[in-house]
């Protein structure tokens, strides 16, 4: 028993390695939060673009979209990371992992926004274009308000999975908290700082896992 | 009719397909300003299909319609401000669930006129104390009964002073005891003179109200006439039949 917690709660190792573990839970806020928004928003600016149904933009979209979703985002990130010194353009890891993950949650994002637009009846449609609305206004000011709500719940589990992704950094040097907790990890020779990590995480995300939860019931949409 | 002035609406050889089906056959129809005209027709008849032509939310294959005298077919006309003078009301409402009454009757007053919100609010409200719905401005659509919705619905077409106003069976997705409140609205609209292109069953309320009554069957019009005609003494055989089917 004491050896167990010698090996994963240690004292001392504890309190040496905490500023780094709390420096990298910044650096994991950092890259969740630029993630979720430039994610979010790309995912819903191509939703829209391809609202307007025009055939060879809504292919390229699809193609985007299937590709990002079917990679494993770890294989991009080392694709990126390593792939584009080779072309003489030199991305810091910090944003590589930014533009990675952004991409990764903007495909997951336009397939739900998508599937958000297609569920509003055409009745919506046909009502706002029969007071004059054009087509964006109608798009933006009745079929979007509606679509968004709906992606809520959907787009709060896929947000989470993809922010923990941040831990993906690790490997291309981004100081985020798992790179902290394994670099500690090997100068001490001891668990403690992944155990550390570990807390870090749960202290970052279960809020927002119980935030997701608050937003499902929140927007469970009472329909006419 | 004898009337020298141009109709409000002027529908002239409209056809109508779909793939390869034609489900108008070339319709012939005009409509005089304050006219209420009542279509009728079994289902499939083309009467749903002629009214959405009307403001080209289905687009015709081939013909003519005037709104007022403005052809809304060509490449010319701006057909989001033509929409704006053709009222319509559908079967199944189709409130904007996210926004209040009120909300739902100024969105177009705001976003296509360009109304400021204290202008568009007063008219709005204005609009929804004609249908006698003043004090639900504040209610979502879910908080209405499908007879308020449905003149939420009026509102929203009349709050733009449309030339002219389409209804789609109106008050075929309602209860029965919701159905009075409705034509009630119909009415008080006929009498203060707007100019109404009704589909419907409510024969009793084509009795009332109507100035005239077109019977259609396959895509095209079997006979019009004044309603007290049409519905005792129709001349074509079909009508009879349908007439018959419905009164039963």
């Amino acid at each position: 028993m004491s050896r167990f917690l010698d090996t994963f709660f240690n004292g001392p190792v504890f309190e040496r390695y905490l500023p780094a573990i709390l420096h990298g839970m910044v650096v994991t806020i950092e890259i969740a939060v630029v993630v979720v928004i430039t994610g979010i928003l790309l995912g819903l600016v191509l939703a829209v673009v391809r609202a307007f149904r025009v055939l060879a933009i809504n292919a390229l979209i699809v193609v985007f979209v299937d590709v990002l979703r079917a990679l494993p985002p770890l294989v991009l990130i080392l694709l990126v990371y390593f792939g584009l010194p080779n072309v003489g353009v030199n991305v810091p890891s910090f944003a590589v992992l930014w533009l990675v993950l952004s991409l990764v949650l903007a495909a997951f994002a336009e397939e739900i926004f998508w599937a958000g637009i297609l569920s509003i009846p055409k009745g919506q449609w046909e009502a706002a274009r029969s007071t004059g609305l054009t087509f964006l206004a109608t798009l933006v000011h009745v079929v979007l308000p509606q679509a968004v709500r709906l992606a809520v719940p959907p787009l709060t589990n896929r947000t989470i999975a993809i922010t923990k992704n941040a831990a993906l950094g690790t490997v291309i040097g981004v100081s985020e908290i798992l790179n902290q907790a394994t670099a500690a990890q090997s100068f001490s020779g001891n668990a403690t700082p992944l155990m550390m990590g570990a807390i870090a995480y749960l202290i970052l995300f279960v809020p927002v896992v119980a935030l997701g939860r608050f937003l499902e019931t929140r927007f469970a949409w009472r329909r006419a | 009719m004898p009337d020298e002035k141009p109709p409000i609406l002027d529908i002239r050889g409209l056809r109508k397909t779909f793939g390869a089906t034609e489900v108008l056959h070339g319709i012939d129809l005009a409509v005089q300003a304050q006219e209420l005209v009542f279509v009728i027709g079994p289902s499939g008849s083309g009467k749903s299909t002629l009214l959405r032509c009307c403001n080209r939310l289905e687009e015709p294959s081939a013909g003519s319609i005037r709104v007022d005298g403005a052809d809304i077919m060509a490449r010319s006309t701006d057909i989001n401000a033509m929409r704006r003078q053709i009222g319509m009301v559908f079967q199944s409402f189709n409130l904007y669930p996210h926004l209040t009454a009120l909300r739902n009757v100024t969105l177009a007053l705001a976003k296509v006129l360009g109304k400021p919100r204290a202008e568009a609010e007063r008219i709005g409200l204005a609009a929804l104390d004609r249908v006698g719905l003043a004090d639900k401005a504040k209610a979502y659509p879910s908080e209405l009964s499908g007879g308020q919705q449905q003149r939420v619905a009026i509102a929203r077409a009349l709050a733009l002073e449309p030339k002219i106003m389409l209804f789609d069976e109106p008050t075929s997705a309602l209860d029965p005891e919701l159905v009075g409140s409705v034509l009630a609205v119909m009415r008080d609209l006929k009498r203060g003179g707007m100019t109404m292109l009704v589909v419907s069953h409510e024969m009793r309320f084509a009795r009332d109200a109507a100035d005239r009554v077109i019977f259609m069957d396959h895509g095209r019009i079997v006979e019009e006439g004044p309603p007290q005609r049409m519905f005792s003494a129709p001349s074509q055989a079909r009508t009879l039949a349908f007439i018959a089917e419905l009164t039963r």
